[in-house]
């Protein structure tokens, strides 16, 4: 039990998940056993545009250990809903439908696209089989490049499609012609993000199995949001909603692919149904190269009008957007890019045209970060740009732009996909950019850096701004019931992928409810609870977080009437200490339990209850949160380049950072550490490069490069709390708050370590050999 | 292929005959065969370092050898690091020090950690934290699993030493 005064909410309290973790006992989907199940391979697209031709599969299914093989049309008898997943979200911008079908049936558009499936035996036997069927495909134009996607005559990236361009919209405010009429600076850049996938070290991975003597399926999938699988399966399979039980196992990191519901997810649960026995696919590294969601890649071309003093005038522009081959999330990603770009600092007129395409790629769904990595790039280097034009320092032009803390709650002129106006809701961002200052030492760095280069070595410092967009809602359901043996369960649709988000539900609970975590028992991703969502956009701590607050303080409310009830006290008087209900004060150990309480709320036949009511103690909640809570923070970075090279070497990184109240501050640095170094990755090394047929060529952990601790700077966090005054906790989100500024800062440091060869970066990552040749061009003698 | 050889080994102290086919993973093996799921496979490509087990002694990826070569072999995995119920100085570090989120890499770090230093308990704290690179997480960002390891590294070092006089 935890001190007794403290609130729990904003200790670190260790986490629950931790001691089966690390005993090698905790539960990932492929460490359920399924006696007598099956194992499920998919023949996947080795071309990323081809019409399908006719499959001969008699000899596959000859071969040894095979029970099935399906083709799209074998698998279209088993899903009388429809054989398309509707994943995407609605938007009029939208011009063409393009949900993906479970197996395709014409035409296959990426590399990795599932083609067929083979069920059998073992893995190995299912693999087998998978290699061996001969399906005929003609191979058709790709479009393997975003920008040449966009042109009037490029290929069709589907055959049936009247051009490539998937959406157009835009944001658009102020008189943007008057901003850069006259302007006294004009900033025109290009900037190219690159594509990267999200690499949890688990896959995907899923599990179905049909009860024969309740004919209900049994669904457990590694997904962050099992409520949408169970309304996919219940859909396409026409099962009833009582019918069907998805649940998240343990889940071994997610990061945003595992958001949206996927083809194999369904063909799974379809063929166990129709075969009677478990199946089971678990996704291997190569597949998720190919086949899961990645993010990322975009194409600026923005230009910033200044005051002579640095002061923003407007900001307009074009973003090209990869959408991939289909549509498996919608515009959320692109959205969040253009609303993003000139959120935290002034900017009177903006004017930005978005174009997304279809390419013969991997889907694009969000990756940690969503779109917001790369808004913050393109701002944060126009701002260096336009430093060095009104020759200020690079953070003095910040300061004078940045939304000030007198301003909040400070409405922008933007919209939420929802409608509803952006309203950022609190902090102080010129302080926290000045923390940060502080902290990497910035004043002094001048003559660190002139020293550095007597010495032979270039020196950089960067920095960028950032405003992470969380708690996205409408709502989390949360029930909380104290049992009849003094347990106090709580049911939620948040669903864990990792992050700790029990341990922080716990905490937040149990604050209410005799503060000490161990007595509380949750179910994560519930799916019996019809509404819910699960996990996505930093949101679990503040959605989930309100329900859980707010159920709980109603929970508390009952306890304490019917033990008022029972021991003929006021209300007032009473407390609640881990699992008994004392008199407030008192320590003497003594009693009444909340098993006893439980059992007495149940009421009695022909009885009153006792001082409540309704009977029971339980409270279901789904607070509806409108607004999203904005974190921020500023990210300092210090870089040293070698010359001879073109090699980055990341030495600090000290983050000024504020999410709102911290639940369990320890869990907030350990998911900034993660994110940093997802955006270190981010800024030098991950790169999914593909070759002009969209083939691609980093498809294992060899050639697709994630960081590892030899990597790592010298990170040092500081925090600011300002509570945001959308939930009662005060709390924001900080799952992406890491991985967003960090390319952002580090292209700046770069460029800074470059300054006097006049040398920009406008991509990401940076690859070490353009800067190598940039530097061999700046100085043709190459280095003294 | 389908022809299954018989294994012996011992996996943390237990004895044990498995039957499987030659081109089967000692991670697979014991997965599937062991029933011990607390090695995890992360990209059977021999990269992410998931899947580490001690084999006689030395940290192993055991998704690239096969059953067959272990035979004879001792093996421990991450459920034989501590007695049932228990937890072993490393297991305790890495949950004081925040060094895991998912836990899926977890385990290979466990192993990798434990496993470097009952090979070479003279590897100083700069080595060990060399050693660590070569595994993959995707969610701490590694600075606590870091400070995990070196928190831990003088027990095991002295416990490995006390065993070997
Ligand atoms: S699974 Fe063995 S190294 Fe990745
Ligand atoms: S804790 Fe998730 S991969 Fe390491």
């Amino acid at each position: 039990m935890t001190q007794s005064n403290a609130p729990l909410v904003g200790q670190s309290v260790p986490r629950r998940e931790d001691r089966a973790l690390v005993s090698g006992k905790g539960r990932f989907l492929d460490d359920i056993a399924s006696p007598g199940g099956l194992h499920a391979a998919f023949l996947r697209s080795p071309y990323a545009h081809a019409r399908i031709g006719t499959a001969d599969l008699e000899e596959v299914r000859a071969m040894p250990g095979v029970v099935a093989v399906y083709t799209a049309r074998d698998l279209a008898a088993l899903l009388p809903g429809g054989q398309r997943l509707v994943t995407g979200l609605p938007s009029s911008s939208i011009a063409f439908a393009l949900d993906r079908p479970i197996l395709p049936e014409h035409e296959t558009v990426y590399v990795g696209e599932a083609l067929a499936m083979v069920v059998a035996e073992t893995r190995a036997e299912a693999e087998d089989a998978a290699e061996m069927i001969d399906l005929d495909l003609d191979p058709l134009e790709p479009v393997a490049d975003l920008e040449n996607a966009a042109r009037h005559d490029a290929p069709k990236a589907h055959a049936h499609l009247p051009h490539n361009r998937l959406a157009r919209f835009g944001f658009s405010y102020g008189d943007i012609a008057a901003a850069f009429d006259g302007a006294p600076h004009v900033m025109s850049r290009r900037f190219r993000i690159d594509r990267g996938g999200a690499h949890s070290m688990e896959g995907r991975g899923v599990l179905a199995a049909p009860d024969a003597m309740t004919g209900r399926l049994s669904v457990w999938s590694s997904t962050q949001t099992p409520h949408a699988l169970k309304r996919h399966i219940c859909t396409l399979l026409a099962r009833d909603d009582a019918e069907v039980e998805v649940t998240a196992p343990d889940l071994g990191g997610a990061f945003g692919p595992k958001l949206v519901t996927y083809p194999e997810e369904i063909a799974v649960a379809a063929a166990a149904q129709a075969l009677g026995r478990p199946v089971r696919w678990v996704e291997d590294r190569r597949e998720h190269f190919l086949a899961a969601c990645q993010e990322r890649e975009q194409l600026w071309t923005v230009e910033m009008a200044l005051e002579a003093d640095g002061r923003i005038r407007g900001l307009r522009g074009t973003l090209l957007h990869d959408h991939g081959a289909w549509t498996a999330r919608g515009l959320n990603v692109p959205y969040a890019s253009g609303m993003m770009l000139p959120l935290m600092y002034e900017v009177p007129a903006y004017d930005l045209d978005i174009i997304v395409t279809v390419t013969n790629k991997t889907p694009v769904t969000p990756v940690r970060g969503a779109g917001q990595p790369q808004a913050t790039y393109v701002m944060e280097r126009l701002l260096d740009a336009g430093a060095r034009a009104c020759g200020i320092d690079r953070a003095e032009i910040r300061r004078r732009n940045l939304v000030t803390p007198d301003r909040m709650p400070c409405e922008r002129p933007l919209k939420l996909r929802s409608g509803e106006p952006v309203i950022l809701d609190s902090g102080d961002y010129p302080r926290t950019q000045a923390t940060a200052l502080e902290g990497i030492g910035w004043h002094g760095f001048e003559d660190r850096r002139r020293e550095a280069r007597a010495r032979g070595k270039r020196l950089g410092l960067g920095l960028a701004n950032y405003v992470e967009g969380t708690g996205r809602g409408p709502y989390e359901t949360v029930t909380i019931r104290v049992a009849r043996d003094g347990r106090i369960k709580v049911n939620t649709g948040a669903a864990a992928m990792g992050q700790g988000v029990g341990t922080a539900l716990a905490q937040i609970v149990a604050e209410h409810l005799g503060r000490d975590p161990s007595t509380i028992d949750l179910t994560l991703g519930d799916t019996r609870e019809p509404y819910g969502f699960g996990g996505f956009n930093s949101r679990q701590t503040v959605v989930a977080g309100a329900s859980a607050d707010a159920a709980a303080r109603v929970v508390r409310r009952k306890v304490l009437q019917v033990a008022a009830h029972l021991l003929q006290m006021p209300e007032e008087n009473l407390d609640i200490a881990a699992d008994l209900v004392i008199v407030a004060g008192s320590n003497s150990g003594e009693g009444l339990s909340l098993a006893e309480i439980a059992a007495a709320s149940e009421g009695l036949p022909g009885y009153r209850l006792p001082g409540i009511d309704t009977p029971g103690l339980q409270a279901t909640e789904r607070v509806l949160i409108e607004g999203m809570a904005f974190a921020n923070g500023c990210l300092a970075a210090e870089v040293e380049v070698d010359e001879a090279t073109g090699a980055v070497h990341v030495a600090r990184l000290f983050l000024a950072h504020d999410c709102g109240r911290m639940v369990n501050p320890q869990m907030v640095d350990g998911q900034i550490l993660g994110g940093l170094a997802h955006g270190l990755g981010n800024a030098l090394y991950e790169k999914m490069c593909f070759d002009d047929q969209a083939q691609p060529l980093t498809a294992s952990l060899a050639d697709y490069l994630l960081v590892t601790s030899a990597e790592m700077p010298v990170i040092e966090i500081a925090h600011t709390e300002s509570p945001s005054p959308l939930n009662a906790l005060g709390v924001k989100g900080v799952g992406e708050s890491g991985v967003i500024p960090t390319a952002a800062a580090i292209a700046s440091a770069v460029e800074h370590a470059l300054e006097d060869l006049g040398i920009e970066i406008s991509e990401a990552p940076i690859s070490v050999q353009a800067l190598h040749a940039a530097i061999r061009a700046a100085r043709p003698g190459g280095p003294e | 292929m389908s022809d299954k050889t018989t294994i012996t080994l011992t996996v943390n102290g237990v004895p044990r005959t498995i039957a499987c086919v030659p081109r089967k993973t000692l991670a697979d093996a014991l997965r599937e065969d062991c029933r011990l799921t607390g090695t995890h496979v992360g990209c059977e490509h021999g990269v992410c370092g998931a899947c580490t087990v001690m084999v006689n002694g030395a940290p192993v990826r055991s998704c690239l050898m096969f059953a067959v070569q272990a035979e004879g072999a001792e093996v421990r995995t991450v459920e034989g690091l501590a007695p049932e119920g228990g937890l072993s100085v490393l297991q305790q570090a890495f949950i004081d020090h925040h060094a895991l989120q998912c836990g899926f890499c977890t385990p290979g770090f466990l192993m990798l950690i434990t496993g470097a230093l009952q090979k070479d308990p003279d590897m100083s704290d700069e080595e060990l934290t060399e050693v660590l690179s070569s595994n993959l997480c995707r969610c701490t960002g590694y600075r606590n699993i870091v400070r995990a390891a070196l928190a831990a590294a003088p027990a095991i070092r002295a416990s490995v030493r006390e065993t070997a006089a």
